[in-house]
């Protein structure tokens, strides 16, 4: 490390690393320089003026934002000068800037109005009339108010550098500059609405959540998005039991302020009028609403006859569920039902990718690692559609590290732009792909691998082997669809392997093996929804459904148990590279109860000793025995993600890579929930197909 | 969109000059020559820089709004600028774009009915020491009179 940088910031002598900006030394010294153009991550942009300091021996007052630091400086942040500019700033971005604070949905978390508030005039000089200008619709979700805008231009960096959208630009100059969208009027972007959180101000506003409340009315919530694999936290704004709001604008969790338009928006299925707030029978061929003791008790006496007689029973669990649920639902049916048949809808060969990599450590890539490796390449996966904040990394990667990224896609896919090489590939050859970029990658310092499900079984193990070929540190990423796809392999939601990976003794039937079993005597699906892709062979199968909707899974059900969303319980999930992280309830929706809870009853009228079913002490009884999940508690307890260690041996699972089956999920599907998303569907511009290159 | 074989190739060096990866650099002088060819810069033009430029239309329209030398409507054969910024307007600036006004008969950025002059109000472009001045399309004209303002548009005129 080079020399410290002395200087002394309102007479305070402090010290920075050379390169430092002003604005940031000043703050490490706890001293604030006011900004709204500056945006920590974004290239700079000197556009608002607000940071003018006074530095000795320059004769001008200068940009905090983007001085660098230097040896002997000495800055004054707070002299009359000073104050006297941040004051005419301030009166020059009010002379057009409505006052209609008390109907703006940012009054009340307004930088305008903190700045004014902290540094600015009690009065204005300005007697002329303000210029206005109508608001305009962009899309379902994105409202610009033009003449609220101070054009800091952090919606436009946001939108080009963060995203890589480019939806956003500045036409005209001067008092006539405004923020203008890419389709003259309207936008055809993500609908990440990245730019509608980062406004200072309130030029630009949600369709969702304008005029819905005052910020302050709200309680957050912060828990992780049930959408993609991703684990991104989502801090729920709720009013009145109703969740109005989604971001992250605190930054916490492991997105930073990152969501994408699942994250932001997709939260309206919980409040959906299809929801299911009963249990319901089948009776004369109908599903009709019962209570919960009706229907728990039909259940338990139709499973006790099935394992009395030593009937077959199949289960199927989920993507979404927590993985306490996760865990209780295996343990019940591996030690109440006496069964292995228990599958879920897999999306990556996480067993394979663990055998392969059995033996070494740190060569599971984190969703910091893909921020921080000096080079990424991504196989098989259109990654800003299907994995959003694992693109938003590899994004921030290059714009900060100038990492390299490779792609080897069966289409064009954004991170082409940014590429140093980019190689197509027919569906089924990517290892050839892969493997032209042999030299290449061999020149680079280190790597990470990101690959879709069409890496798989064989195909796999040719991937770390080429991998090991290439003498660099290489870290691996198997991408998954849901947000605890994981979870569901970590917690033994298969056949042949139990929690932690364990063989089983007994392997059971897979997913496809229940539903094609013309025998099969039960079958009980816990937040999935497989017949909406295959038929139910078996035609007198007594079929139990645990979900949020009436999925075509759940129209084929005797009994159905209405669930509670992931917004609606506590419990954790583990992302896509490993890291578990807390759900926090936000809403709770009359009638319904977790699959947790649902689960533990059913235990309960069996009268199956199968423990506590609440998810903190299911939760320790995981750390205590599945493999890599004894993480810190104070880590998830705090909102923090914890790292599990993943296992470290060999998997002895059977072979079955054609299971493996991404649902091709786009930025504005998620699977069978996506569809009763409101905004997802609103914003549906285009149809979201993978490998446009957009 | 094609053009004439001379601004195909100032393209083709326009694109080279700069290093690679910063091809967007020559969106403001292909819009500059392409605009003296075309006449304007049209909703097309906006898209074919932008496509050969590698950026997107709206990257480009950023450019065509900020820069006052790119217009989006036609302007005259001879685009009269006269400068009424501080140097020139000390000394009659002002007083001479009324007078142009009157002898062209048209407002600020409009053209005559013949399409032979368009007028603008234009701020400084950096002949203060010859004030008042006017550009006319990429000719300067310096101390400028009203009766020198004139003759100048007469002179303009027969050249036809």
């Amino acid at each position: 490390m080079s020399e410290m940088v002395n200087l002394t910031v309102d007479g305070k002598a402090i010290q920075a690393a050379p390169g430092t900006l002003l604005i940031n030394a000043a703050k490490q010294a706890g001293i604030e320089i006011p900004a709204f153009c500056y945006y920590d991550g974004l290239s700079l942009q000197a556009a608002c003026r607000m940071c003018l300091v006074e530095v000795e021996k320059t004769p001008k007052l200068q940009v905090g934002c983007t001085l660098p630091v230097a040896e002997g400086m000495v800055v004054h942040t707070d002299s009359p000068t000073v104050r006297a500019s941040r004051k005419g700033m301030l009166e020059f971005l009010l002379t057009n800037h409505p006052l209609d604070c008390p109907v703006c949905d940012k009054g009340g978390e307004c930088e305008l109005q903190d700045m004014t508030f902290r540094y600015g005039a009690g009065e204005s000089r300005f007697l002329e009339e303000k210029v206005h200008v109508d608001e305009q619709q962009w899309s379902p979700v994105v409202y610009f108010d033009a003449p609220r805008c101070i054009l800091c231009y952090r919606c436009v960096r946001v939108c080009n550098e963060g995203m890589g959208v480019n939806a956003l630009g500045v036409i005209n100059r001067g008092v006539n500059a405004e923020i203008a969208p890419n389709e003259y009027d309207h936008l055809n972007c993500d609908e990440c609405g990245m730019c509608i959180d980062i406004c200072p101000v309130g030029a630009l506003t949600s369709g969702a959540y304008r005029y819905k409340t005052r910020p302050w009315e709200m309680e957050h919530v912060g828990t992780i998005c049930t959408h993609c694999s991703n684990g991104c936290k989502t801090t729920l704004g709720v009013r009145g039991e109703q969740i109005v709001r989604g971001n992250n604008r605190d930054r916490s969790g492991i997105n930073g302020e990152f969501l994408c338009v699942k994250g932001r928006y997709a939260f309206d299925f919980t409040h959906h009028a299809d929801r299911l707030q009963s249990p319901m029978i089948r009776k004369n061929g109908r599903l009709e609403p019962v209570s919960w003791s009706e229907a728990l008790a039909l259940v338990a006496k139709k499973w006790r006859e099935i394992v009395e007689r030593g009937g077959r029973f199949g289960v199927i669990g989920s993507t979404r569920t927590t993985n306490e649920e996760n865990f209780f639902l295996q343990k019940f049916a591996r030690q109440v039902l006496g069964t292995n048949n228990i599958d879920h809808h897999r999306s990556g060969d996480i067993p394979t990718l663990l055998d392969a990599l059995s033996g070494r450590t740190g060569a599971l890539a984190t969703t910091a690692d893909l921020y921080n490796e000096k080079a990424v390449l991504v196989v098989a996966s259109d990654l800003s559609q299907e994995q959003p904040f694992l693109a938003w990394q590899v994004r921030a990667n290059v714009r900060h590290h100038g990492a390299h990224v490779y792609t080897a896609t069966p289409g064009p896919v954004r991170e082409d732009r940014t590429a140093v090489r980019s190689v197509r590939c027919e569906p089924g050859r990517e290892i050839e792909a892969v493997e032209s970029l042999g030299d290449a990658l061999r020149a680079e310092p280190s790597l990470v691998v990101v690959f879709g499900d069409a890496i798989k079984g064989e195909a796999l193990r040719r991937l770390v082997a080429f991998g090991d070929s290439l003498g660099i540190p290489v870290k691996y990423v198997a991408l998954l669809d849901y947000s605890n796809s994981r979870g569901a392999l970590d917690m033994g939601l298969l056949p042949d392997l139990g929690p932690g990976y364990h063989p089983v003794a007994a392997p059971g039937m897979t997913m496809a093996g229940m539903l094609a079993d013309a025998s099969l005597d039960a079958l009980w699906v816990v937040g999935a929804n497989p017949l909406s892709r295959t038929p139910l062979a078996s035609p007198d199968a007594f079929v139990v459904v645990q979900d949020l909707f009436l999925t075509e899974t759940a129209e084929r059900a005797s009994v159905v148990f209405p669930a509670a969303s992931a917004y609606e319980k506590s419990g954790t999930v583990t992302n896509v590279c490993g890291e578990v992280q807390r759900l926090k309830p936000a809403v709770k929706i009359a009638g319904t109860k977790t699959d947790l809870e649902i689960v533990g009853l059913l235990a309960k009228e069996l009268g199956a000793q199968l423990g506590v079913w609440l998810p903190d002490n299911v939760f320790e009884e995981i750390r205590a025995t599945v493999r890599g999940y004894n993480v810190p508690l104070p880590v998830l307890a705090t909102g923090g993600s914890a790292i599990t260690a993943a296992l470290n041996g060999r998997v002895k699972s059977a072979p079955g890579p054609e299971l493996i089956q991404s649902a091709r999920n786009t930025l504005f599907t998620s699977g069978s929930l996506g569809r009763y998303c409101r905004t997802l569907q609103s914003v549906l511009e285009a149809p979201g197909a993978l490998y446009q290159g957009k | 969109m094609t053009f004439s074989p001379e601004l195909e190739a100032r393209f083709e060096k326009l694109l080279k000059i700069y290093p690679e990866g910063r091809q967007r650099s020559a969106v403001v002088p292909m819009l500059m020559y392409a605009q003296d060819e075309v006449g304007s810069v049209t909703r097309e033009l906006v898209e074919e820089v932008a496509r050969r430029c590698g950026v997107n239309p709206l990257q480009v329209d950023e450019v065509v709004g900020y820069y006052s030398m790119l217009h989006t409507k036609p302007l005259g054969k001879h685009h009269v600028q006269v400068c009424t910024n501080i140097s020139c307007l000390l000394v009659g600036g002002e007083e001479l774009y009324e007078h142009a006004k009157k002898t062209l008969g048209v407002g600020n950025k409009e053209v005559t009915a013949d399409g032979l002059f368009s007028l603008e109000e234009v701020e400084c472009m950096g002949a203060c020491s010859w004030a008042p001045a006017i550009q006319v399309n990429y000719d300067f004209y310096h101390h400028v009179t009203p009766e020198k303002l004139d003759k100048l548009i007469q002179d303009l005129r027969k050249l036809q």
